[in-house]
Order: C-alpha cells, then structure tokens, then sequence
C-alpha cells in the first residue's frame, strides 16, 4: 500500500514504515531504550531525506515513551526534579542544536556530519555493551556472580561544582549544572541524530552521577518526552523537516511492537538480551561506516537556493 | 495569423522566429492541441500520474496531409536555481566537496519525440527550442571554467535522469496519417509542484513550423496539501500539532494496551 509523505515529497510502502516501526518498538518494549537510534538510520537506507527522517524520528519517540513515562510514574519511578534540570539543560540543548543543523545544512555537511556522529557514537556504545554482556555471560555460564560494575558515587569535578540541590527519588545531593549540561547534550544528539537520549542519559546518571537505580529509566523516558518534543518544534521552525505522516505511521507500529516486545523480555535471559542489543547496535554502526567510507550511488547531489 | 502562438509570454524573440514561417507563407500547418488533464494532483496515494497529449495538424486550404510530418513534445517544470555539490573522497570518507550554483534549472524535464533527435531537428534548432536534456540552457553562475562547469552539468543532469525528473522517451510520439498525433508522458511519483508547460513542436525536413503550449498545473491536494503549506506557512501551529498529535496517539495506545494486560 502506496502513501505519499506530504513533507519527504515521496511515495512509500507503507507497510515497510510501519514494520519497521514495529520492528523497532519490539527492541524498545524489550530494552527500554528509545530505538531513535535505529529508526533515523533505517529510514535514510529506504531513502527518506536525512532531515526528514530525524525530524520524524523525534516525533514519534514523543508520542513511543508515553505510555512509558505514565507507567513508571505510577510506579514512582520519576524524579520529576532531576526530570525538570534535565529537560531544561535538554531544551537549551536543542534550540543550541536547531541552529547548528541549520548551519551544517547550509554548508552542505549535515549529513556527513549525521553519519560520523552515528558511527562514533553507536561504535562506542555497542562494543562497551558487548564486553559487559560478553562477561557477564562468561560469569554466568562459570557459576560465578556477574563481575560488579565500578560505579563510583562521587566524581571530583561534579563535587566541585557550586550549590547542590537535593534530589530525591534519585538520592543525590549534587549541583543542578550537571544534569544540565548532561541534558544540553542530549538535547543536542536529540536534534542532530534524532535520538531520544536514552543511550547516553542512562548509563550516564547510573555510571557518572550514580542515581539510584530504580529512576534511571523512568526519568530519562521522562526527559526524551520533553526534549524530543522540544525537538519537534525546533525542526518544525527551522527546518520545516516534521512529516506527520511519516511519524504517525512509525508510531502506529512502534507501540504495537512494544507491547510484543515487553512480554517477550520475561523469556529471554537480560545478559542475552543485551548481547542481541550490543550486536544490533554495532550493525548499525558498521553499515553506516560503510556509508561513509564506499563511494555513493550518487557523486552529486543538489540542494534549492 | 500569430495570434494562436502569443501564448509564449517568455521568450517572445523565440516566439517570433517561431512565427516567422507562418508570417511568409499561409501554406503551413497549424496545431490544434490538448492534454488529457491540465490540473495533476497529488494526494495521499500518488505513485506517479500518465499525461496524454494529443492533437490534430490542420493543414491550410485542404492540402492533403505530408506523411513525414514529426512531432515532439517538451513538458517542463518550474525553473528553480539550484547548488550542485560534488563530493569527494577527504581522509577516508566521502563529503560534501565542491560545489556549483545554476541559475535556472527546470525542475521537471521530458521530451517525447516521433523519431530519434538528431534526424529529427538540426541541432542547431534543437538547442534554439530546448529539444533533448542535453540542450537544456541551465546558467551556470559561479565562475568556475568551462570544464568544471560542463562536469557539473552533466553531474546534475545524470541526478536528475536517475530519480526520472529528467527523460527522452523516443518514439514517445505517434503520428497517424499526418494528421493526429498523441504522446504518452510518464509523470512519476517525485514530481514537484508547479506550473508546467506543454510544447508541441511541428517538425518539418529538420525545422520548426508550428509551436502550441499548454499549460497544466501539479500540486498536492486534499490532505497532502493542507499539511505541506502548514508545515511552511504556520511552522510553530504544526510543531504544537505534531506534538500534540504524537502525544495523543501515545496515550491512546496507552490506554487501549493497558486495558488489554488488566
């Protein structure tokens, strides 16, 4: 079934979109990771324009971690006061990242620039996931128990840092800029890739800023809500790049895939699970790196002054 | 006897030598054509559109009809100026290097043709009236060498060949008995908004003697149009919505899962 996406200008399958967009749910139900990190890059291989697909992507993690962020708050596992620092720092963070997109745009390097950070950054996650999988595994099949993870509660730098607000329901007493700049960065990675932020605030607030385990998803689904809407906006202004279309469709099969994909969790073993995550997301890295490296289809390429 | 041909507003020089053959002689044919539609829409399940063009060739004073008589029909779009980018291997990988400006590139680009172009017109007349892709004025506006400028251009031509925005469909044009022809055009799915226009050519022993236009419109309708001149027009309005849509779809599904577990 052909559908015309009124802002990318082409026609689509699309059945293909909603797969895909159920395909990805499934890992999100699974994980409790936002899977904008695969969505962006699958859409640009089916050939939507790379804004287009990251401005979409976005939209749709709005309307994916809904259901999340209502269940956990249930469950009291938001800080809605860390949420708050970190939405704020997120919001600077994208407004900061809509006019970079804009620049890059105009100088013609956007999507080099959008490749580059995916490879890096998708790179870096999944082969750190894969080791900790990989040993945990190891520990597993041993009859040892997993090897602990070094988290230290105190980093030097954020110590340091001037006035510190108490944050409850993660049990911190640190300054608020930390989360701030944490969520600036996101924010940013939220505009550029499309990304809900989810692979970086998770491990950063349980490894760097050590909260309490119990908040750390909630709050970060808390935190990609707002921040990817904020995201939205920033790209309807400046980039005019939303397609509603296109958005809707993912977000159709995104969260039927999700509900498959949270019962199918109780049955696989998490360190499996995570081993399947690390080897997807390392696909993903290499295939974009083969983009970037083998010489395109297309040498020229042309923009509307 | 000019009359019919004032349509071309642009290029009047072009209208005129255009002319010029009807002006000397009354004995030459004239054009009597049309198109299957002037208005193309797209919505929500366009995948590409078939234009027809198709006419009669009068002929003055009942004189029997000239069996080699060719015709060739060129459909363009709006002309839009464009940034062509080369890219280039830079340590390692492929970026975005060199770049060059046009001023006025059609954005959509087919001609339909009764016989292959160069028996047809002398190339001469055929870069004279933009028969073929490979005569299409482009205006090249940086001052880059003619070199450069001729990569550039065949760079972005091949582009726009191998999305379909730019095609030769020979033998596209049937001509029965020197008096009716038709062209079937394919118009795909990429196919940008605009005013387009239609040129049948009257081509006889390698010259020009009759030219008509058409004009037909291309645009997004219904739905596909509300939402494209929405996300333009009013861009914060569509990002509240899209937020707001997005929000609504999540907690619907929210809802109806939720019910579903309990």
């Amino acid at each position: 079934m052909h559908l015309y996406l009124p802002i990318a200008g082409l026609s689509v399958n699309a059945l293909v979109i909603v797969v895909l967009g159920g395909a990805v749910g499934m890992l999100s139900g699974m994980f409790g990771v936002g899977g904008g990190f695969l969505t962006t890059p699958l859409l640009i291989f089916y050939g939507v324009p790379p804004a287009v697909a990251v401005a979409s992507s976005a939209t749709q993690i709005t309307g994916a971690s809904v259901s999340g962020v209502l269940a956990h708050s249930r469950r009291n596992g938001v800080d809605f006061r860390l949420g708050g620092v970190l939405v704020a720092g997120g919001a600077i963070g994208s407004l900061v990242g809509g006019f970079i997109f804009r620049l890059l745009q105009k100088s013609g390097q956007i999507d080099t620039i959008i490749g580059l950070l995916y490879v890096g950054l998708l790179g870096w996650i999944g082969i750190t996931m894969a080791i900790e999988a990989a040993r945990a595994l190891m520990a597993m099949r041993a009859g040892t128990p997993p090897p602990p993870l070094t988290t230290r509660r105190h980093r030097k730098w954020i110590a340091a840092l001037p006035f510190r607000w108490r944050f409850y329901g993660a049990g911190l007493y640190i300054s608020p800029l930390a989360p701030l700049l944490l969520g600036f960065i996101t924010g940013l990675l939220t505009v550029l890739m499309g990304v809900g932020g989810g692979f970086i605030l998770v491990p950063a607030m349980l490894y760097v800023f050590g909260v309490s385990a119990r908040v750390v998803v909630g709050t970060s689904l808390f935190q990609g809500l707002f921040v990817t809407a904020t995201t939205t906006l920033v790209h309807s202004l400046t980039t005019h790049a939303v397609d509603l279309v296109l958005a809707g469709l993912l977000l159709i099969g995104s969260v039927i895939g999700a509900q498959i994909g949270s019962a199918m969790v109780q049955r696989v073993r998490p360190e499996r699970a995570r081993m399947m995550l690390a080897l997807i997301v390392m696909a993903v890295a290499i295939r974009m790196a083969i983009g970037l490296t083998w010489r395109p289809d297309a040498i020229y390429t042309v923009q509307l002054l | 006897m000019s009359a019919p041909f004032s349509a071309r507003r642009r290029r009047p020089l072009l209208a005129l030598i255009a002319c010029l053959p009807l002006l000397i002689g009354a004995s030459e044919p004239r054009l009597v054509p049309d198109v299957s539609n002037t208005q193309i829409d797209i919505a929500y399940s366009f995948t590409g559109a078939e234009l027809l063009l198709f006419g009669a060739i009068l002929y003055p004073g009942g004189r029997a009809p000239a069996p080699d008589t060719d015709v060739a029909v060129v459909i363009k779009g709006p002309a839009e100026p464009l940034l062509v980018r080369e890219k280039a291997k830079v340590a390692g990988i492929w970026i975005n290097h060199a770049s060059e400006r046009f001023r006025s590139v059609p954005s959509f680009y087919a001609v339909a043709t009764s016989r292959p172009l160069d028996r047809l017109v002398s190339p001469r007349t055929a870069a004279i009236y933009e028969i073929g892709i490979d005569n299409l004025l482009l205006s090249p506006a940086n001052g880059a060498s003619a070199s450069e400028q001729a990569r550039f251009e065949s760079g972005l031509i091949d582009l726009k060949r191998s999305t379909g925005l730019y095609a030769e469909h020979v033998g596209g044009v049937s001509v029965r008995e020197g008096v009716l022809y038709r062209a079937l055009v394919p118009i795909p799915a990429r196919v940008p908004v605009g005013q387009y226009t239609a040129e049948t050519y009257l081509i006889r022993n390698g010259h020009v003697v009759a030219v008509a236009t058409r004009e037909i419109s291309i645009g997004k309708s219904g739905f596909e149009r509300f939402v494209a001149q929405a996300a333009q027009d009013y861009p914060a309005l569509y990002g509240l919505a899209a937020i707001l849509a997005s929000l609504l779809m999540g907690f619907g599904a929210a809802l109806a899962f939720g019910r579903v577990r309990r």
